[in-house]
């Protein structure tokens, strides 16, 4: 292997880690956005935020590592892709800036007024983020990104079917993702009610990112070949082993054991990450620019190798700390949301 | 067609624009989360050391503010990233794989800061009180390196060194060389410290203004205390380091020390101006030192300065008189509030207390706002000053814009959304501070993170 190719299993690892736990808080916004004004919705917002709290300024970091290790190992194709896909990135940084101050302010807005539309704010741009990232992959995957500056098209690059299925793929396993995690979440708060109104939506999740991941399958086989080709061939495994963690994850919500759940339902979003890695391999842009041609130099490759062994040895334990803390609630502002009283009724907090 | 409606002359005057304002936003942000994490520890520490409660309820509060100004800054900061191949994906196409390792190192520090500040922020409640401490030491330490690695970059982008190029395109990179390149003993220090500066000065600046207003506790007293001294101490070291910083430019980058300087003719016994107006004829008003200049560069009069017209129009920095105010209003920001500093340090020698003066608090209560704006003075000279260049002699601004169109697009979205943000952050830090004013020492408002436990207290009607 290359370090070329070391490079780009890197960037692969950042792509993993941020469609993974940045994909798990914007779906906890998506169900912030949805939960609705009553007393339930407002105790479902409640557990979301209190579990995102303390982990997603660490989760957001991910997109940045993915960002520089691009620029940094393959500089002509994050040029590429930025100046074609400007819309949607621009969109997407937009809804990033929302997003962060959206969650910043919900809690110390001077009115109620206020904190509603942050929280508001909060919700639907972490619909928008993801959707906006799904169209720029789907982009990436349909060979809509040509090499140069601003060279394929503003538009038709990224409002296409792929894109929008892609898109919307996105959406749905950030909700899968976070309903999931919620269910764990809930079991920690000792909140049954709020476990058993996670699990239902990460069963009507699970069935739709199900459903778009085959019509993904059916769109990239009408209009992105080479991947096509390759994920039903080489990532055939990869696409197997995701829908049986789907499946089992799936079975294992219903019969309400959480616990098991968790890495089932990552299994089967990481295989499907890796699947898309495979296919395009050696690619960065299908058929248009690989991985040995777009590679820096090689002191550069072997300088983001060194960084990235740093991270693992620094940044690995302090996340594993954060998460382990956070787990444990010992890092905590605030209570998590009461368990419901043994009636049944639903207790207000304070 | 557009173009002609809008004021932009070109999509380069955008994404100029919207680089600038985005970057002189964050800057304040950025510096606070180097800077305000440090006096926050100070804070922790005196509290701990000596039993002392008012200085770690400082502390506590000010955990809060840096929560939200580093939550604001990461989102800023995220934009830029995406400036990178939104507005100049020439320049990062080309040169990304030379200057991106120091990004690669950035991320891990930032990586780590976000890591402690959560800690941080959220153990006030559970750790042991020196664990506490301790687990915010490295916010400050990756505070420091995270400005090393990006303030790297921009002393590079003056500075390039320790790559080759063939046929447009780097063919192969040194590192280190990128790494450590000549404009970064000057550039760095001189940016950390000014992080330093403006925190302090704009934290003290808070409670001089409550001071003002007739809140003269001990909390107060403590809350002006502690960061003012913090910047007086930083303050002449950051004078020195400028000093320094200016020689070094008059050496390196030339055509920016002579547009600082609006220098026209080459010459020795060059006086320096104190503002006034950049013409092809030299400065037309302003203050004239004679020899000052060509003696604040070689420490004698007889030192020759280069002049502007060496290089053609178009190798000139535009806005030559910008620059010269910039510049000025930098260094005379700097010497006042040493100024400050000198006041606050003769008066605690000489009564162990800070000077009893109207003026004293007014001058501390304007710091900050000075501060800040010498911080942008200072980056407008920086950037303006090496224009036409993105790099240095190497790659032209205009060559390394996007081509894609719409960037006054997002430009007039970007001001409009970054006018609300700062409003919303100094707004929220204010209703904080309210909230703070009312309650007790132990029922404070919720952080910006996660959900309040209780909703914190409504306000009557009018109060702010």
């Amino acid at each position: 292997m290359s370090s070329a190719d070391a490079v780009a299993g890197v960037l692969w690892v950042g792509v993993t880690f941020y469609t993974v736990f940045g994909g798990a808080d914007f779906g906890a916004g998506f169900w912030s956005l949805v939960a609705g004004r009553g007393e339930r919705g407002r105790r479902a917002r409640e557990l979301a935020d209190w579990a995102i709290g303390p982990v997603w300024e660490a989760n957001h970091v991910w997109l940045i590592f993915v960002l520089v290790v691009l620029w940094t190992g393959f500089s002509e194709a994050f040029g590429s892709i930025f100046s074609t896909l400007f819309i949607p990135l621009s969109l997407a940084a937009l809804g990033i800036v929302l997003r962060g101050s959206g969650f910043a302010f919900q809690r110390t807005a001077r009115t109620e007024k206020g904190r509603h539309l942050a929280a508001r704010l909060f919700g639907l741009s972490s619909l928008l983020t993801p959707f906006f990232m799904g169209t720029v992959v789907g982009a990436i995957a349909s060979g809509r990104v040509p090499v140069g500056n601003a060279e394929g098209d503003p538009v038709t690059s990224w409002l296409n079917a792929v894109s929008l299925v892609i898109g919307a793929l996105f959406v749905a396993t950030c909700a899968y993702l976070a309903a999931v995690f919620l269910v764990s979440d809930a079991r920690r708060a000792r909140a049954a009610d709020l476990e058993r109104y996670f699990t239902a939506r990460a069963l009507g999740a699970a069935l739709a990112a199900g459903a778009l991941a085959v019509a993904g399958i059916l769109v990239l086989n009408a209009d992105a070949e080479y991947v096509y080709d390759r994920l039903t061939q080489e990532g055939l495994p990869l696409v197997i082993v995701s829908g049986l963690c789907g499946l089992g994850a799936l079975v294992l919500l219903r019969r309400g054991s959480a616990r098991g759940a968790r890495p089932l339902a990552v299994g089967a979003v990481v295989a499907v990450v890796w699947g898309w890695g495979v296919a395009q391999f050696p690619y960065l842009l299908p058929e248009k620019l690989d991985i040995a041609d777009a590679a820096a130099p090689d002191a550069t490759l072997t300088g983001v190798l060194i960084v990235f062994g740093v991270a693992v040895v620094l940044v690995v334990p302090a996340i594993v700390l954060l998460f382990t803390l956070a787990q444990r609630s010992v890092i905590e502002e605030t209570e998590a949301p009461r368990a419901t009283p043994p009636g049944g009724e639903i207790t207000r907090l304070g | 067609m557009l173009d002609t409606v809008v004021p932009f002359a070109t999509e380069l005057e955008a994404a100029r624009s919207q680089m600038a304002f985005t970057l002189g936003f964050h800057i304040v942000l950025a510096s606070l989360g180097v800077g305000f994490p440090a006096i926050m520890l100070i804070a922790n520490y005196r509290g701990l050391r000596h039993d002392d409660p008012v200085a770690l309820l400082l502390a506590r509060r000010w955990s809060k503010v840096v929560a939200i100004t580093f939550a604001v800054g990461a989102v800023t900061g995220t934009v830029l990233s995406f400036e990178f191949g939104l507005l100049w994906p020439e320049f990062t196409s080309t040169f990304g794989d030379v200057f991106g390792v120091l990004f690669a190192m950035e991320g891990i520090f930032f990586f780590l800061e976000a890591i402690f500040v959560a800690i941080y922020i959220f153990g006030w409640k559970r750790l042991s009180p020196w664990t506490h401490f301790w687990s915010g030491v490295p916010i400050v330490i990756c505070g420091i390196g995270g400005a090393f690695s990006v303030v790297a970059v921009n002393s590079w982008m003056n500075q390039p060194q320790g790559f080759t190029m063939s046929g447009g395109e780097v063919t192969d990179v040194d590192p280190l060389k990128v790494i450590f390149n000549p404009a970064v003993p000057y550039e760095v220090p001189h940016m950390i410290l000014a992080a330093y500066l403006v925190s302090g000065f704009l934290v003290a600046s808070v409670y001089a203004v409550g001071m003002l207003r007739g809140r003269r506790d001990r909390y107060h007293r403590l809350g002006l205390l502690i960061p003012l001294t913090f910047a007086a101490i930083v303050t002449p070291i950051q004078f020195a380091v400028g000093d320094t910083a200016a020689r070094a430019i008059a050496e390196d980058q030339p055509i920016k020390f002579a547009a600082m300087e609006c220098v026209q003719k080459t010459a020795t016994h060059v006086p320096e101006y104190l503002g006034g107006r950049c013409t092809s004829e030299g400065v037309k008003g302003g203050i004239k030192i004679p020899g000052l200049d060509s003696w604040l560069v070689g420490f004698s009069t007889d030192t020759k300065v280069i002049r502007l017209d060496t290089v053609a129009p178009d190798d000139q920095p535009p806005a030559k008189t910008l620059l010269h105010w910039a510049f000025d209003a930098m260094v005379g920001i700097c010497t006042l509030l040493i100024g400050l500093g000198l006041w606050l340090g003769i008066a605690w020698w000489r009564k162990r207390d800070i000077p009893k003066s109207k003026w004293f608090l007014r001058a501390t209560a304007l710091s900050g706002v000075a501060a800040v704006v010498a911080l942008e003075c200072g980056w407008i000279v920086t950037e303006v000053g090496r224009q036409p260049w993105v790099v240095y002699e190497i790659m032209r601004t205009k060559d390394a814009v996007t081509g894609a169109s719409g960037v006054w697009v997002t430009f007039s979205i970007v001001l409009v959304l970054y006018t609300l943000l700062g409003v919303t952050t100094v707004v929220t830090l204010r209703v904080m501070a309210h909230r703070w004013r009312e309650a007790d020492a132990e029922e404070e408002a919720g952080v910006p993170y996660g959900p309040a436990g209780e909703p914190p207290p409504t306000l009557p009607e009018g109060a702010t």
